[in-house]
């Protein structure tokens, strides 16, 4: 049980996804212009990775070795499929604004990465949570960046403005420039506090 | 289509809307194989390569299989697939040509698969709805912009090495930090 729990928190702290293990960068700055936004893609995310390392783990034993990796690029592919439809379905307005980084879900480094790395070798309860820990360590992670994006940028937090009329956001933070600035100085924070700790 | 749209499908991935430094796609070979020059050509090459195939192939495929046949759902599966083969090619390809150049690349070859800047301008070929030799130019300008960004970014890094930066900031977060100025710089072009 002990080690259930070391697994869940691992991906949301001293593995995490976006901060220590720089995984999943182009939908990380891309995305993360608003909170919402920064929210939407960490669940688009975590619903992929939970689904494929379900699948990939209880399918391990029966993929060759030789052609592990485009199987499961082909398993992660059809669940990134599923939750593009039902995105269009259910949030047309999220699927409209986070555009072409829902199909490229497939291409985010920390599934297949999970997949290799984790479900290939591990039981199902394992990879569900380790699935679990690292994609709300990845939505976290991506909601924080929106939150600082947001409050920055554009003064307000969920659409809702928070400092008056009189207030001058600095537009920059929700251009691609500030996602740069502001992810390199959480890394850089995170790297401190580590070396601290 | 005259040869006026093709060259300001040209200049817009090259410069204005740059793959990396605005669109946020192939972020991480650009953080990765920027540490030197040398790399960063070899890395931009084999992007620019795979970049104009698999527009070819998408778009071929896109066209005459999965619209044809009515089964556009299955795209996100069906590209990566294409480019995955292709990728598979590139890298033989280097590996008997160039071992130098194999060594050099090591493990981001194979990673070119999941460079999402591969399929982004698959998938943005069709968005927009670009014709065969519009999609192949997109491809190609999109490879040479990519390049672009990860050459100037690799040029900036071997400078950054001599200097004094604090314990926190060293390697990945100064190489965002260097990426928003270029940002900020090729933000400039979006007034063309």
């Amino acid at each position: 049980m002990s080690d259930l729990k070391k697994e869940f928190f691992k991906g949301i702290f001293e593995e995490n996804p976006t901060f220590r293990l720089i995984l999943g960068m182009c939908p990380t700055l891309a995305v993360t212009s608003s909170l919402i936004n920064g929210l939407g893609m960490g669940l688009a995310t975590l619903a992929v990775l939970l689904c494929s390392n379900i699948m990939i783990s209880s399918i391990r034993n029966l993929i060759p070795a030789k052609i592990r990796i485009p199987a499961y690029i082909v398993v992660i592919a059809a669940f990134v499929t599923v939750v593009d439809l039902v995105m269009a379905g259910f949030t047309p307005e999220l699927h409209q604004e986070l555009g072409i980084f829902i199909p490229l879900i497939v291409v985010n480094c920390i599934i297949l990465g999970r997949a290799e790395a984790f479900a290939s070798k591990n039981g199902i309860l394992p990879s569900i949570v380790d699935a679990l820990g690292m994609g709300i360590g990845f939505t976290l992670s991506l909601s924080l960046l929106g939150f600082i994006r947001e409050l920055i940028g554009a003064g307000t937090i969920l659409g809702v403005p928070l400092f008056g009329a009189n207030f001058q956001p600095v537009l920059i933070m929700v251009l691609p420039p500030g996602g740069f600035l502001t992810l390199g100085l959480l890394i850089g924070f995170f790297n401190y506090l580590s070396n601290k700790g | 289509m005259g040869f006026g749209s093709l060259v300001s499908i040209a200049i817009s991935a090259i410069l204005v809307n740059n793959f990396v430094l605005s669109r946020f796609l192939g972020i991480c070979p650009f953080i990765g194989v920027s540490k030197d020059t040398e790399s960063a050509l070899g890395m931009g090459m084999a992007v620019t390569f795979v970049m104009t195939l698999a527009s070819i192939a998408t778009w071929t495929i896109n066209r005459f299989l999965l619209v044809a046949l009515g089964i556009t759902y299955l795209q996100t599966v069906t590209f990566i697939l294409v480019i995955a083969a292709l990728v598979q090619l590139v890298e033989m390809i280097v590996q008997k040509t160039s071992p130098t150049l194999y060594q050099a690349l090591g493990i981001y070859l194979p990673l070119i698969t999941t460079n999402c800047a591969i399929l982004g301008v698959a998938l943005l070929n069709e968005q927009e709805g670009y014709s065969l030799v519009e999609s192949t130019v997109h491809g190609f300008a999109a490879g040479i912009g990519f390049s672009l960004a990860l050459l100037l970014m690799a040029g900036l890094r071997e400078r950054i090495n001599y200097a004094d930066i604090p314990q926190p900031l060293r390697g990945i977060p100064i190489a965002f930090i260097t990426a928003t100025l270029l940002s900020l710089a090729f933000f400039g072009f979006s007034g063309l």
